[in-house]
């Protein structure tokens, strides 16, 4: 049981881990990382270690997330698309 | 056909999210998508790690939840990671800032945009010509003869253009 | 044609690090100093969150290299980001919502985080978790307000002060037993918000110490001069 739940939990979280390097938003991309976050979490608990997880929740989900959606903000990505190339900041 | 285990499992998923992190650094031409891939593989080595401390039907390291006399995981690991993932958050925030920093400079975090002006930038500072190609070989090697419908007056040191060899452009060079 | 190399360079890898960590024996670790610290533990030091146990008792001197790390890293982000323009333009501030949403948030974070930190030796969390809770505590509040200040100093101070106190604590240790940051004051009855010596103490300068640097840095990348969109 708890191998299927790990499972399905490892399939989505690759699946998000690869939706940060193709999603052309930024914004959804630092989500995608969030979700990769909380994907460790359950892992970490699954691996019976509540205290990495709880620090995975805290860090990775929550701190993380915002820092990085804020560098965004201030780098003016915020609603611009990385159009493939790379130099979606122009 | 390998059993489906546990711990093969999460191997799989931490892998993953090395190489995929991996690939991201190599093949991303933006500094932020980067910075994302990196923030991956840290967490797969992260969950590697504490991995590498499981016990098949052991119980957490806390005493005093569920029976005292079963076997508990190795509590090591989960300290080193527990330690990695706050630095690693400190290592973003700088990772950031730096970024900050280089786009409030040079107004791009393209690579390759980056690379062409932090070039410019070094030969300005040297007081050379900027423009020559890093594809054009330097010095005085030897350069392939020009075509015959090149025009006398058009060689020199142009961004992508053959330099014409042997003629009437050496008193360009230094 | 690069991105092709780099596939292969990623599959490559893939196929090595699989070959190499599938010849290991997950789920039944060889490691013997694990062991060891779970069979002497309980008794020596007296929490009943072995995690904590090894964090600032067995490997206390390391915990303070991370703590060293970590202040680097705010450091050089304080030095490359500088100081704000009296000038620069601030960010809008949050909607009614969202500010008293924020408002209403922040004392029930810092409890949370304080709560981590007393019972950091008896549950799972301790300094380093409950140090993220309370930073995010300071920072919520200051992404629904930004004309709000946070002040560095204040920040620069309970750093310091944290940092500080968990070194005295591990000279103070030097002196009495002999080794530093060895645990002290015996370690009392398990279970027990008191016990585990000076486990506690170490937690909530830890803590302190986290949070005002996690704080710190994000105050200065929220300090950063937005470009003109």
């Amino acid at each position: 049981m708890t191998t299927w739940v790990a499972l399905v939990v490892v399939v989505l979280m690759l699946a998000s881990a690869l939706a940060v390097l193709l999603l052309r938003s930024f914004v959804a991309a630092v989500a995608a990382t969030a979700v990769v976050g909380l994907g460790l979490t359950v892992l970490f608990v699954l691996m019976r270690a509540p205290d990495v997880a709880m620090t995975e929740a805290a860090v990775g989900a929550g701190l993380s997330g915002v820092i990085l959606a804020l560098a965004l903000r201030r780098l003016g990505l915020w609603r611009i698309e990385d159009n493939g190339r790379g130099d979606g900041d122009a | 056909m390998m059993s489906l285990t546990l711990e093969g499992v999460v191997l799989i998923g931490a892998l993953g999210l090395i190489v995929i992190g991996a690939l991201g650094m190599a093949i991303s031409n933006h500094l932020f998508r980067m910075l994302l891939a990196l923030v991956l593989a840290e967490s797969g080595a992260n969950l590697l790690i504490v991995l590498s401390g499981y016990r098949v039907g052991a119980s957490a390291p806390i005493l005093g939840f569920g029976d005292p006399t079963a076997p508990m995981v190795d509590p090591v690991p989960q300290v080193l990671v527990l330690t990695a993932i706050v630095i690693g958050v400190g290592v973003q925030a700088l990772a950031v800032a730096l970024l900050l920093k280089v786009y409030r400079v040079y107004g791009t975090l393209n690579v390759r945009e980056l690379r062409d002006r932090m070039d410019a930038d070094v030969a300005t500072a040297a007081g050379v010509e900027a423009d020559a190609s890093q594809d054009a070989p330097a010095g005085e090697r030897p350069l392939p003869p020009v075509p015959a419908h090149a025009s006398v007056g058009s060689g020199g040191f142009g961004r992508r253009g053959p330099v014409p060899f042997p003629p009437q452009s050496d008193e360009r060079r230094p | 044609m690069r991105n092709l190399a780099s596939l292969l360079f990623a599959g490559g890898l893939a196929f090595l690090l699989l070959t190499l960590l599938s010849q290991l024996a997950f789920g039944t670790p060889p490691m013997r100093v694990g062991s060891e610290i779970l069979a002497v533990a309980p008794g020596e030091v007296g929490a009943a969150n072995l995690v904590t146990a090894i964090l600032l008792g067995y490997r206390g001197f390391d915990t303070l290299g991370e703590l060293a790390i970590l202040f680097a890293a705010a450091t050089a982000a304080g030095v490359v980001l500088g100081r704000r323009r009296d000038d620069a333009r601030r960010d809008p501030p949050g909607g009614e919502v969202l500010r008293t949403g924020a408002d209403l948030l922040f004392p029930l974070l810092v409890v949370v985080g304080f709560y981590v930190i007393a019972h950091g030796h008896l549950t799972p969390g301790g300094g380093f978790q409950g140090g993220v809770i309370l930073a995010a505590a300071f920072f919520v509040a200051l992404l629904a307000q930004p004309a709000r200040h946070l002040s560095h100093g204040l920040i620069l101070w309970i750093e310091g002060l944290a940092g500080a106190a968990f070194i005295l604590i591990g000279i103070w240790a030097l002196v009495a037993s002999g080794d530093f940051l060895a645990p002290l004051l015996g370690p009392g009855r398990m279970g027990e918000l008191l016990s585990a010596g000076t486990l506690p103490l170490l937690s909530l300068a830890i803590g302190l110490k986290v949070g005002a640097e996690l704080a710190g840095i994000m105050a200065h990348i929220a300090d950063a001069e937005a470009p003109d969109t």
